[in-house]
């Protein structure tokens, strides 16, 4: 296991040098938007690592509040399976799909739900799972800043404009937002349920993101906006460069969860350790 | 194009900002274990 | 269920006769109301026709800060005189609590409303264009779309070093969809120029779904330490 981290951060430094190399250099230039348009090469994964983080965060913080109770942990676990079972069902009986989605499309995020959901399960105790809902808020928030630091220096040469409250970029503030808010209630609390109140947090952040994209959408109908990002099918030797990117990034982000992991759960035992001193009294010389 | 290489840029101090402060943590946190081990 | 209303009764009604009584909380609340008025009528100085499509987002901003003010203010009571260890004690299900003081909170929060909106009639010289019996529904929707959040975020910011500023860090993010909303709606009636409804609908979802979340997740919360 812990050769595994000098493996890994070597592969991942080689994806990103393989992956900047592709976005700069080999992927071809776009037509309309010249150059400038290589940015989404780093926007792009950035924001999907980022989601991913924020929904494993939403995990972690789910089974850090049911799992010590049976009940409650039970219908949890039914509900990953179900959500599993009714995305992979659903999208081939019901069509056509809303907004172009394809069915496999969603049969592979079901799955990848109920897989993860599990996968956290196995792999965190209902301790650490609390330090994994820190890890991934954290690293979530620097790869949420990514992406609304590379947006508007994207749209200002493309659109002219620095910010549109368009559908992804407002979202996206509003997530970076319930995050920094969760970060803050992790620093500034005191006491030892600082967890329970975080997962609390993060619960309803989560219940607010369907809320915060429909209130979004009905507001660009009532007030047409500029739109940002194009729609259209994407050239396929683009779509290449940004899978790369994609990897190298989750990779990245593996690294730095992986490493903040570790600094995370050092942290808790020294804490613990001053706190059994300070409880049998031992000053430390 | 500054553009493209600004954002470039803010991709990488970001994540070299982050890491730093991961690095100034552990070495915070090891001296703090060193104190405990005495 | 009636143990429930009982209690949850009981207990606002002892919330209101406390502050009947001192008044503090109210007066301060009043004045701050009284001056977030005045400077916005100094600061946006809009014709008649601007300060329709404005006035929606001006009122809502207001009363969104004298909620946080009151929000702040209750839940401070009870930590004086270690109210809150009391009801973690008492075998009261946490619901009841949960419930009387939003109401509690909601009550206080209407009453600034109802004697801010005049002030800012006059000063805007606002006129409903579109209809205007939609405006109270907004209103009442509005209050406990903040104010259900903003209970529950007070009694968890409780907990917190920086107190006072928390509160209004942890419900501003989460009440965005609810503020589009209510200023959306708000606007739609009082320019007339399209229907409310929609936004009434995501008001009452939003409010179906944090008056749960909160009503399940309060008991968790309150007996943390």
């Amino acid at each position: 296991m812990k050769r595994a981290f000098p493996i890994l951060a070597i592969v991942t430094a080689a994806l990103l040098s393989y992956g900047l190399y592709q976005a700069l250099v080999a992927a071809p230039t776009d037509r309309m938007q010249g150059d400038v348009y290589r940015i989404i090469y780093y926007h792009v994964p950035s924001a999907w690592v980022a989601f991913l983080l924020f929904f494993l965060n939403f995990v972690a913080s789910i089974q850090y509040l049911v799992r010590p109770k049976p009940v409650a942990d039970r219908l949890a676990n039914w509900v990953a399976i179900a959500i599993g079972v009714v995305l992979c069902v659903v999208p081939f009986v019901y069509r056509p799909l809303p907004g172009g989605m394809e069915p496999s499309a969603l049969a592979t995020t079901g799955l990848a739900i109920t897989g993860i959901y599990f996968l956290i399960k196995k792999l965190f105790s209902e301790l650490t799972v609390d330090a994994l809902a820190v890890v991934t808020a954290e690293v979530g928030v620097v790869y949420c800043t990514i992406v609304l630091v590379t947006g508007p220096l994207w749209a200002r040469p493309v659109w002219g404009i620095w910010w549109t409250w368009d559908m992804r970029l407002t979202s996206t503030l509003v997530l970076w937002l319930i995050y920094v808010s969760y970060l803050l209630l992790r620093k500034f609390s005191t006491g030892s349920q600082t967890p329970l109140l975080a997962a609390a947090l993060a619960v309803f952040g989560a219940l607010d993101v369907p809320l915060v994209y429909f209130s979004i959408w009905f507001f660009r109908t009532q007030h047409p906006q500029p739109v940002i990002g194009g729609g259209g099918s994407i050239d396929p030797r683009m779509l290449h460069v940004m899978l790369i990117n994609l990897l190298a990034f989750l990779c990245f982000a593996g690294l730095v969860c992986w490493s903040r992991y570790r600094l995370e759960i050092l942290q808790r035992e020294v804490e613990e350790t001053q706190a059994l001193e300070a409880l049998l009294d031992r000053r430390p010389r | 194009m500054t553009f493209l290489y600004a954002a470039y840029a803010a991709v990488w101090i970001i994540h070299l900002v982050y890491v730093v402060n991961l690095v100034r943590r552990y070495t915070r946190l090891r001296k703090e274990i060193e104190e405990i081990g005495k | 269920m009636t143990g429930l209303s009982n209690i949850t009764l009981a207990t606002l009604a002892k919330d209101l006769r406390l502050e009947w009584r001192s008044k503090d909380a109210i007066n301060s609340m009043l004045f701050f109301s009284l001056l977030v008025v005045v400077i916005f009528s100094f600061v946006f100085n809009p014709t008649a026709e601007e300060s329709r499509r404005i006035a929606g987002g001006l009122v809502w901003v207001a009363f969104l800060f004298a909620a946080v003010v009151a929000l702040n203010q209750t839940w401070a009571r009870e930590l004086r005189n270690q109210v809150l260890d009391a009801y973690r004690i008492s075998p009261a299900p946490a619901n009841a609590l949960f419930l009387a003081k939003a109401l509690g909170n909601f009550i206080f929060v209407s009453v600034l409303e109802l004697l801010m909106t005049p002030l800012f009639i006059v000063f805007y010289s606002l006129r409903a264009v579109g209809p205007a019996y939609q405006l109270p529904i907004v209103a009442v929707l509005g209050t406990w779309a903040l104010v259900v959040n903003g209970t529950f975020f007070a009694a968890v910011s409780v907990r917190t070093r920086a107190r006072e500023i928390m509160l209004p860090l942890l419900l501003f993010p989460i009440s965005i969809p609810a503020l589009t909303g209510m200023v959306e709606a708000t606007s739609a009636i009082l320019t007339g120029e399209y229907s409310a409804r929609v936004w009434i609908a995501l008001l009452v979802a939003y409010e179906v779904v944090f008056t749960i979340a909160c009503l399940f997740l309060f008991e968790t919360v309150l007996h943390a330490e």
